[in-house]
């Protein structure tokens, strides 16, 4: 078991190591069957551009290829200006359809995504397949099928022994927390040379921060329990690092990863019948890493049915909704030839998670195509309007957060070795209200901006241009807080510090569970022993055992209803439960009391 | 008014935290053990690496000096209780009002090598520290007792893959206390998680390797020698007083305390562990040195500190554990040997780990006990129908108000009718199945 177990652990390191190392094999060279240009007249200069460099046919590495695309659009954007400067565009034509503007960027982005890539990996994407995939696949199986065998019971021995989930000491995650967060907005400031939006971010940053140590009396309480094992995870560090590098590389520069894109080509075209994107990898690996780290989650929780339902309705919702469905629509697409596709959207994500849904391609895509176009779009508002307010009634947010959601799904099985390393302090639980409330004042400022650009045509606001909000949010949120944070920083903060911190959705969600919900966890009466493991476990940081050791039912906006706190008290403390009864008398602060005709002021 | 409390376990800092929300008096804690307040209970979890050291402290660090509770790492040598003086390490303190919740300290029975190297119990911090420090490159380790902290140990080790023996006295585990069922479970239960289990020997003696720290164990019975690098000693444990006897302080095994946890010293209460009742209530011991009656008389003693009489009250006995991966709830009277007057139900599932018992009343058939062995009961549940004698056939006919099992887990309440129905001759029938509503009615009812 310990051998098999040893092999699953080599062949997860050899694939990753595969997965690295494939992005530099083989070599790039110019498409010119598909240029980046926007239109002809782009192209033609473009042309010029690859003549004049004679880097027809040229062969260059993967990074090589990125300073020839470089320069490529550098010269084709000189010639065009020259162009633009001597008679301007031709008849009939606008400026920007001719000029490329100040975002080259993007068409140098897209001059490299697009190349003639060759080399083993497109000679053989099913072998890289399977050293990649395959491998992970087969190594993660070999290490989680023999955990089926081991007796049924709580199987947390050693996490905070192990280096690669015992998390960092306070002063290495400020700093990776502090570095991630500026290294975004510098980012973002050179990326979108835009330097509005970063800075009203940052004022934003910096009054939160204000009123959490100043007006919340937060400073000078550091907090002990967030997170200062003795010593750092070296191997959560390095697990963080990939994740993070992961998401800049798909998010970010895209231009690097043709080779992961090519190894998937074979199976997108057999799925939707057209070669793969870099959305399609994303989703095919969050997909296998998803059914793979929730059969460890079915064997963790053997003996818990809650935990095993929940995850078969993750790994359901995301094969299912997230990923085959939009699969087979964009196959009738490609079957029909559609000249107007009809729009394959994850059907379970909702606004404002999905910031996207009323952006002007998606409304067009969606009002344009008929009956079924019409019902995604009343289907998409359907699951905000009334889906959420009914089911958040009935069973709190977790129909949403731990059973359905990608995001959530993502958190509870690649992400449950990293739960305990969530922030418990209050002081992280203030941070957190003012933050997710403020993503999700921009979420909605964001869409009511779009919004009134599709309606009225103007892209000025009260002098704010709602294009760069949108760009921003993108940017910053979307990639951002949601990527790079979000999951990045799982071994670093724990698996939900997207959801706690930062869904717009989940503050929705969670404000109809606070006050109108029938779901709370109910405490047994006095047995609680204070030992923490429901704090400690609590992926949401929640300090259940506060609750818990004063017999108060919870009730807490951000509880995502995962029932770990549950499953892991020895004692038989804690129940998720369904019922609005004597809701607000029995979260009274310390309802255990012994002698209780007298009940003194709250501590 | 200056109030000193001594120890800050759970009795202690129940006391501290309700005399915070009872007045304004300047509350000192005292305690050599810990800066602050832990859960003892959660040591072995530590251990374990299922949480880290800090995660065992229920307050954040700033709590204390928010409440103003002001915590003093020291060493209490001796107490004067005529000038209401306490000599401390940090030196002297005095008082108007003195709190003892000096706590337990483990067994040792005189056994020759018991102050060796690599012995020790588990119950103060520093137990966790002593453990940790020999653990490494252990091979084997015994324990020398089967209450619930030995079970707690034997599993700290297996967590580490070190090897275990266990020494219990008793023919079966803990069955003084668990009902022989119930008791046979959790030795199949132990020996399944690789623990080699001698039950009914008794320790001879702790070896020396010649350096002072110990070496091997000699059973009683056999003089077999078992080879060992650490022995845990997990006989039960006996209030720390020693340093109060010849005070004048009266104190029996525990210090005595009257219905108030007042000792015969003028304003001087005690506490939790180390308080001995002079007249406990029919059927409870003068000591019992639990987390929850720990709580309650924290909160009691503050009361009556604070001027409003309050008698100590421990309510109906209820008390929980787990058994390794065997949670066991227990709520009234669950004797290890069924008395006359009782009967009882016990189902067990096929699995062999999970089992409800229920005690009633022989003749009278009122309800008097639940003992639950991987299966949750609801505390207030029980606790109202055992306060209210109700009879035996309206709980079980409403037993799934008592089911606190999470969402989805198997219901096992109509199994246990059709026991009761087959050894009473009755014909009854579930009529109130599981859910919150239906609960919270019952409870106002």
């Amino acid at each position: 078991m310990k051998l098999l177990q040893t092999i699953g652990s080599i062949l997860v390191i050899a694939s990753i190591l595969v997965f690295i190392g494939m992005l530099g094999l083989g070599t790039k060279s110019i498409n010119l069957e598909a240029l980046p240009g926007n239109n002809k007249h782009q192209n033609a200069a473009i042309t010029e551009a690859i003549n004049e460099l004679g880097a027809t046919g040229q062969e260059v590495n993967h990074i090589g290829f990125v300073s020839l695309a470089s320069k490529v659009i550098d010269k084709a954007n000189e010639i065009q200006e020259a162009k633009f400067k001597a008679s301007g565009p031709p008849e009939g034509v606008g400026e920007w359809d001719f000029r490329f503007g100040g975002n080259a960027s993007a068409f140098k982005q897209k001059m490299s995504a697009t190349a003639v890539a060759t080399g083993p990996v497109q000679s053989n994407p099913w072998l890289f397949f399977f050293l990649t995939f395959g491998l992970a696949i087969i190594g993660g199986l070999f290490f989680i099928l023999p955990k089926f065998s081991e007796s049924a019971g709580i199987k947390h021995d050693g996490i905070y022994h192990n280096s690669l989930t015992r998390g960092l000491t306070l002063g290495p995650r400020t700093l990776a927390l502090t570095a991630g967060i500026l290294g975004v907005l510098v980012y973002g400031f050179f990326k979108l040379s835009n330097l509005f939006w970063p800075l009203v971010t940052t004022v934003i940053g910096l009054i939160f921060i204000y009123f959490v140590f100043i007006k919340e009396k937060s400073k000078g309480k550091d907090p002990q329990r967030s997170a200062s094992p003795a010593h750092t995870g070296w191997l959560g560090v390095i697990a963080g690092i990939l994740l993070v590098g992961f998401y800049i590389l798909l998010y970010w520069t895209p231009q690097y990863i043709q080779n992961w894109v090519s190894m998937v080509d074979p199976i997108s075209n057999k799925l939707n019948g057209g070669n793969a994107s870099r959305w399609f990898l994303y989703g095919l690996l969050y997909t296998v890493i998803m059914a793979v780290m929730g059969i460890r989650m079915l064997a963790k929780y053997k003996h818990n049915k809650y935990q095993r339902v929940r995850t078969y309705s993750v790994i359901f919702f995301q094969t299912a909704f997230a990923f085959l469905i939009p699969q087979m629509i964009s196959k009738l697409n490609a079957a029909n030839a559609y000249d107007n596709p009809i729009p394959a959207p994850d059907l379970k994500n909702m606004w404002p998670l999905d910031y996207s849904f009323f952006f002007n391609y998606r409304l067009d895509e969606m009002v344009s195509n008929g009956s079924i176009g019409i019902f995604m779009l009343v289907w998409g508002i359907a699951l905000f309007v009334i889906g959420v307010p009914v089911f958040v009634f009935f069973f709190g947010k977790r129909w949403y957060c731990s059973w359905v959601c990608g995001c959530g799904g993502l958190a509870e099985t690649l992400g449950d070795p990293f739960r305990q390393l969530s922030d418990k302090s209050l002081r992280a639980w203030q941070f957190e209200r003012y933050i997710i409330h403020g993503v999700m004042v921009a979420a909605v400022l964001m869409t009511i901006g779009v919004l009134y650009t599709y309606f009225s045509g103007s892209y000025s606001v009260l002098g704010i241009n709602t294009e760069s909000l949108k760009a921003w949010y993108a940017f910053f949120i979307g990639a951002g807080f949601a990527g790079i944070v979000g999951t990045g920083f799982y071994p670093l903060m724990g698996n939900r510090v997207w959801c706690r911190f930062g869904c717009p959705l989940a503050g929705y969600l969670g404000l109809i569970q606070k006050f109108r919900s029938k779901f709370r966890i109910t405490t047994n009466g006095g047995q609680c022993i204070s030992c923490g493991n429901c704090s400690t476990y609590c992926e949401m940081g929640i300090d259940v055992r506060s609750y818990a050791q004063k017999g108060q039912d919870i009730v807490r906006s951000s509880c995502v209803g995962c029932g770990v706190c549950s499953a892991v008290c020895p004692r038989g403390v804690l129940r998720l439960e369904n019922g609005s009864a004597d809701v607000s008398e029995r979260t009274k602060v310390e309802r255990n009391v012994h002698i209780k005709d007298l009940i003194g002021e709250e501590l | 008014m200056k109030i000193i409390i001594i120890g800050n376990g759970i009795s202690g800092i129940t006391c501290a935290r309700w005399l915070r929300k009872l007045g304004d008096s300047e509350i000192t804690v005292i305690s050599s053990e810990t800066k602050h307040f832990f859960s003892r209970t959660a040591l072995m979890y530590a251990y374990m690496g299922h949480m880290r050291p800090e995660d065992l402290k229920p307050y954040e660090d700033w709590f204390w000096e928010k409440n103003r509770i002001n915590l003093l790492e020291a060493h209490v040598d001796n107490i004067d209780f005529e000038t209401k003086t306490l000599a401390t390490t940090k030196g002297a303190l005095q008082y108007d009002k003195l709190v003892l919740a000096l706590g337990s300290k483990s067994n040792k029975f005189g056994w020759p090598g018991q102050d060796l190297e690599r012995v020790g119990g588990l119950y103060h911090w520093q137990d966790l520290e002593n453990m940790e420090k020999y653990s490494p490159g252990l091979k084997h380790a015994v324990i020398v007792g089967g209450g619930l902290i030995g079970i707690e140990m034997a599993e700290m080790f297996r967590s580490r893959k070190i090897g275990v023996s266990m020494l219990v006295r008793e023919a079966s585990y803990w069955n003084n206390v668990l009902p022989a069922e119930e008791s046979d479970m959790i030795n199949r239960h132990i020996k399944s998680h690789h623990i080699d289990l001698r039950l009914g020997v008794n320790l001879d003696s702790i070896q020396d390797d010649g350096k002072g720290a110990a070496k091997s164990v000699i059973i009683k019975e056999t003089q077999e020698e078992i080879p060992c690098g650490y022995v845990g000693l997990t006989a039960g444990v006996s209030p720390n007083i020693a340093f109060l006897k010849e005070t004048g302080l009266e104190v029996g095994r525990g210090i005595k305390v009257d219905g108030h946890l007042k000792t015969n010293m003028p304003d001087v209460y005690a506490i939790g562990d180390c308080a001995e009742l002079s007249d406990p209530k029919p059927g409870r011991r003068g000591i019992e040195a639990i987390w929850y009656t720990g709580r309650m008389m924290g909160e009691t003693a503050a009361y009556n500190i604070m001027g409003q009489t309050v008698a100590y009250d421990p309510g109906i006995w209820f008390n929980s554990a787990k058994f390794l991966d065997i949670e066991y709830q227990v709520y009234g009277e669950v004797p290890g040997k069924l008395p006359e007057d009782m009967s009882t139900i016990y189902w067990e599932h096929s699995d062999g780990d999970k089992a409800i018992r229920i005690n009633y009343h022989k003749t009278e058939k009122y309800i008097r006990g639940f003992n639950l062995m991987g299966v949750r009961y609801r505390h207030e549940v029980c606790e109202k129908w055992l306060a209210q004698k109700t009879p035996v056939k309206e709980v079980l006919q409403n037993l799934g108000l008592a089911n606190f099992d999470p969402e989805f887990y198997d219901e096992y309440e109509a199994d246990v009718i059709q026991l009761y129905n087959k050894q009473e001759g009755t014909n009854i029938n579930l009529k109130t199945k599981r859910g919150l509503d239906r609960v919270l009615a019952f409870l106002k009812s």
